[in-house]
């Protein structure tokens, strides 16, 4: 069952929370709604269940408009953030809450729901926890109960909010890649609301990437990182390191520190940014970039050395960062105060002009082009 | 005791003191003037108790008393009830105001309360004459004391419950609902096994209040002996006939449903205060 | 399925009307509910005493309310009032501290007794009170001997109002005190401040708006108290009655026009003093929640 959200608009007093939200959810698909708080995910995700109902604008369950239908008939399961599971019932009773909820026609007997809630009680792996009640039992565990009872009446779509929020992180990646085989087993439509970049990147099918209430950008996670088209998407998924100067002449400039943009026309601000796989050190500057910075610190720990890196003679918000394989690094043996110099691969260019960076490739300037 | 002390006031010897001083006033403001009700009561011996405590007016006076505390708890637990459900599920305009004003029993004298039920329900008040012309009269009756006995007791069922509905929050009652779940369902199976202590406990307080109160009936009551005169003012009038061991023997009986109040409420504030329990006799719920 | 594709492409659909239904059951039902109880039991009665009041006229009303034996009753009143909550605020900052803070044989027990002033009825209390600090009373005789007179003075007063309003201080102080967190002592004391300081610097400023609340509250309810008073207190025109005492007398006068002067101005003060606590407690909360 795909979802279409079409020109949602929701506000809370002079809050705005979601402002003309469009968007399409594929059927059998997970998607990420990635965003910080106050970015309005929360409260789309709540509107696409009936949560709560938008100001303007419609959702549509496979091509069926539900905007005007309440919760309880829009069959769907959802996970709370803190869980929600009912605290005076066991875990078997919470599971089987749903379906006992079933109008007396559809209920099933009671046999055949002790039956599914059992089913379902081996498929999150807590069969012997049928007669705990929720506070006798760990945070990942409640998830589990959670999930189990949100998906006992077979709904069409999973609405997870913040779903491994609460847990810390060794049970957080253990439930992440358990959700993702389940996922992969019944292909329901689900939809889950994040605020970790890692957990949208590797979980998900889909990124929605959102803020101020707004959608910034939609794609598959690996597209999503490659090529952000906002100034936002950089900063939020990942490290960046920025350039922000003049851009005059075919070349960006700004204190000490120089970058030649070779078909690049116009003479205004512009920032470059790169990612830190994006770029190199080397110890002397190279012919089309002249980045002095000195290194701040060293990290060894990781399949790669992460080098943190103060600018030379000119200005940047953030400390440079910037990776170099382990075997490089017993080379050239950079230590802590040493001036270096960055050498950029691939850079992405943002003017005042265009919305979209424009991509620039020093070694196959050929490719060079913006975004589509 | 090498170990320095790191919390303020742990030093033995200001523990003891204020201890001490807490016990003494304790004992002195509150437990002795409960022995001596009891003491009052049982002076002229236990046969004088019994037949005070069994005398006719008394009994009547019982009566009436349980007769009123059964109409108002039920009436006001269905209210308190509603209330809290609607400013903690809900938010509406006015939603504060009302929780200000269900809050309008506790602040006014219960002296100007009879008089408010009076003035209005009275023979001069604007319903009181209306009802008049039908015969009916509310006021120096028994329906009047119910009525004073409602408007005096209403805040306590919802005051225990806002509190405690605000801080559960509605997840489980939202996850209910999405889970398709009729609103009586939602509110059977999820919200009354929440807020069951608390309710009870409100219940408890609304009972003891509905028993004892004695300002607000005096006023609209007329103190009828044998017809509407409630134990406390039975009480008062066995007082003002200078029959003092009698009027402790009635007093006694309210001094004996104060303690198995603060039973109750020790035991029902007992169970609130344990994390939930794996109850082992789940038959009936 | 059926033909949705004229609206997948049309421009913004806008529908404000039934929008705003909302997920959980029994607004109308509970809200309906509430407002025809607060109407009906709360509001509905004032309307017999504003009723009454206007058909006074104001020299009638300033007459009344301004009457010498009712004016020394508000004198009366006020001034035991306080002495009775200012007494409960230290007593109830003490009663809570020790609950609190320390552990005594007994503990329970006390905690339990402390509500008995909300549990047992006033006029039980009231002569109670009345045969303990009688002349032949137990406490009556040994205060004799120091010569001090309680029943039948406005003394006996501030004790009956002390008496039924003792929890509030404790109830409202309780929570905020086990909140308390102990790090913040901690410091203090490790950085060599006494304890005296430190309950002042560190741990009175925490509590001291919930000590304010319960007296408040206590000062309220007192003012408004009649059943533990009036036994107790003797009744002595211009020297022992309190204002609701002075409705009542006025109320067996059948001079209604009278009760009702003076309890409009009473009805006043407490609803003031209703809404200021809630505001204030409002805003206190907040802070707390951080909000």
């Amino acid at each position: 069952m795909s979802i279409t959200i079409e020109n949602i608009s929701k506000r809370f007093g002079g809050f705005t929370a979601l402002d003309n939200v469009s968007l399409d959810i594929p059927e059998g698909k997970l998607t990420a709604l990635l965003g910080p708080s106050g970015s309005g995910k929360t409260t789309l995700l709540r509107i696409i269940a009936g949560l709560e109902s938008s100001d303007a604008g419609r959702i549509l369950f496979g091509g069926d408009d539900v905007s005007d239908l309440h919760v309880r008939d829009r069959n769907i399961g959802f996970v709370f953030q803190h869980y929600a599971l009912f605290k005076h019932l066991t875990v078997a009773e919470n599971i089987a809450f749903g379906l006992e909820s079933l109008p007396r026609k559809q209920r099933p007997p009671k046999t055949e729901i002790r039956e599914r809630v059992n089913k379902l009680l081996e498929m999150i792996q807590l069969p012997d926890l049928a007669n705990r009640y929720p506070t006798q039992l760990s945070g990942g565990q409640k998830q589990r109960v959670a999930l189990a009872r949100a998906m006992a009446t077979k709904p069409r779509i999973l609405l997870l909010d913040e779903p491994f929020g609460a847990l810390d992180a060794k049970v957080r990646k253990d439930l992440r890649r358990w959700l993702r085989a389940l996922h992969d087993e019944f292909h329901f439509t689900s939809i889950f609301v994040t605020h970790d970049q890692e957990e949208a990147l590797e979980l998900s099918d889909q990124v929605v990437v959102m803020s101020h209430g707004q959608v910034e950008q939609v794609n598959e996670p690996a597209a999503l990182y490659a090529r952000p088209e906002s100034r936002f998407v950089f900063d939020f998924l990942g490290h960046v390191n920025v350039l922000e100067g003049n851009l005059k002449n075919q070349k960006l400039t700004q204190g000490d520190a120089w970058v030649s943009l070779p078909s690049v026309q116009g003479d205004q601000e512009a920032q470059l940014y790169m990612r830190p796989h994006e770029v190199q050190l080397a110890r002397s500057p190279s012919a089309h970039a002249r980045l002095p910075l000195r290194i701040e610190s060293v990290s060894l720990i990781g399949s790669e050395v992460r080098i943190e890196l103060q600018p030379e003679g000119w200005h940047s918000n953030e400390l440079w960062e910037i990776g170099m394989s382990h075997n490089e690094f017993a080379r050239h043996a950079p230590a802590r105060g040493d001036l270096w110099y960055a050498v950029p691969d691939i850079g992405h260019l943002f003017t005042n002009a265009q919305s979209q960076p424009r991509t620039v490739d020093w070694h196959y300037p050929a490719t060079a082009t913006a975004h589509p | 005791m090498a170990a320095k002390h790191h919390r303020v006031g742990d030093q033995p010897w200001v523990r003891r003191i204020l201890v001490g001083l807490a016990l003494s006033i304790t004992v002195i403001l509150l437990v002795i003037p409960l022995v001596v009700i009891f003491y009052q009561a049982l002076s002229a011996g236990w046969s004088t108790f019994t037949s005070n405590v069994l005398d006719e007016y008394t009994l009547h006076a019982i009566g009436l008393t349980l007769f009123v505390a059964l109409l108002t708890v039920p009436l006001n637990l269905v209210f308190g009830t509603a209330l809290a459900w609607s400013v903690t599920r809900f938010r509406f305009p006015g939603r504060k105001l009302l929780t200000t004003l269900i809050d309008i029993p506790f602040a006014v004298s219960p002296v100007v309360a009879g008089l408010l039920y009076l003035l209005l329900y009275g023979r001069n008040g604007w319903v009181g004459s209306w009802l008049g012309q039908y015969d009916i009269q509310l006021m120096f009756s028994w329906p009047g004391i119910v009525m004073v006995t409602v408007f005096v007791t209403s805040p306590f069922v919802a005051r225990e419950l806002i509190p405690l509905m605000q801080q559960q929050g509605s997840e489980e009652e939202e996850a209910g609902v999405v889970l398709g779940a009729s609103g009586w369902r939602v509110f059977r199976k999820i919200t009354l096994p929440n807020i069951k202590w608390a309710l009870i406990y409100g219940v408890i307080l609304t009972n003891a209040r509905a028993m004892g109160e004695f300002g607000a009936v005096s006023v609209v009551s007329g103190n009828i002996r044998g017809q509407t005169n409630t134990l406390p003012l039975h009480v008062e009038l066995l007082y003002q006939d200078y029959n003092i061991v009698g009027a402790f023997a009635a007093a006694s009986l309210l001094a004996g449903i104060a303690i198995l109040t603060l039973i109750a409420k020790a035991f029902v504030e007992w169970r609130q205060s344990r994390p939930e329990q794996p109850a082992p006799e789940r038959g009936g719920v | 399925m059926s033909a949705p594709s004229q609206a997948a492409g049309a421009a913004p659909v806008r529908r404000f009307a039934g929008r705003s239904k909302r997920v959980l059951p029994g607004f109308g039902l509970s809200l309906g509910i509430s407002l025809f109880f607060v109407s009906l039991v709360l509001l509905l009665p004032l309307t017999g005493l504003v009723m009454e009041t206007a058909g006074m006229t104001w020299d009638q009303f300033w007459f009344t309310v301004t009457d010498p034996r009712v004016v020394e009753s508000y004198k009366v009143t006020l001034w035991t009032a306080l002495a009775a909550s200012l007494f409960n605020g230290a007593f109830g900052l003490l009663l809570a501290w020790v609950l609190v803070r320390y552990d005594f044989p007994g503990k329970r027990l006390v905690d339990a007794v402390v509500d008995l002033p909300f549990a047992l009825p006033t006029a039980v209390a009231g002569i109670t009170l009345a045969t303990l600090f009688a002349t032949n009373g137990w406490y009556g005789q040994m205060l004799e001997k120091i010569g001090v007179e309680v029943a039948f003075t406005p003394l006996g007063i501030v004790v009956a109002m002390a008496f039924t309003s003792i929890p509030f201080v404790v109830r409202t102080v309780q929570p905020v005190l086990e909140e308390l967190s102990p790090a913040d002592e901690e410091a203090a004391v490790s950085l060599g401040a006494s304890d005296l300081r430190v309950f002042r610097k560190v741990i009175f400023p925490s509590l001291w708006p919930a000590v304010v609340t319960g007296i408040a509250l206590s000062f309220t309810r007192s003012l408004g108290e009649f059943g533990a008073i009036i036994f107790i207190a003797g009744n002595t025109p211009y020297v022992s009655e309190v204002t609701s005492l002075m409705i009542f007398v006025r109320l067996q006068e059948y001079d209604y026009a009278a009760a009702s002067a003076i309890a409009s101005l009473m009805l006043l003060v407490s609803l003031c003093l209703l809404f200021a606590i809630h505001l204030w407690q409002g805003r206190y909360l907040r802070r707390l929640e951080g909000r």
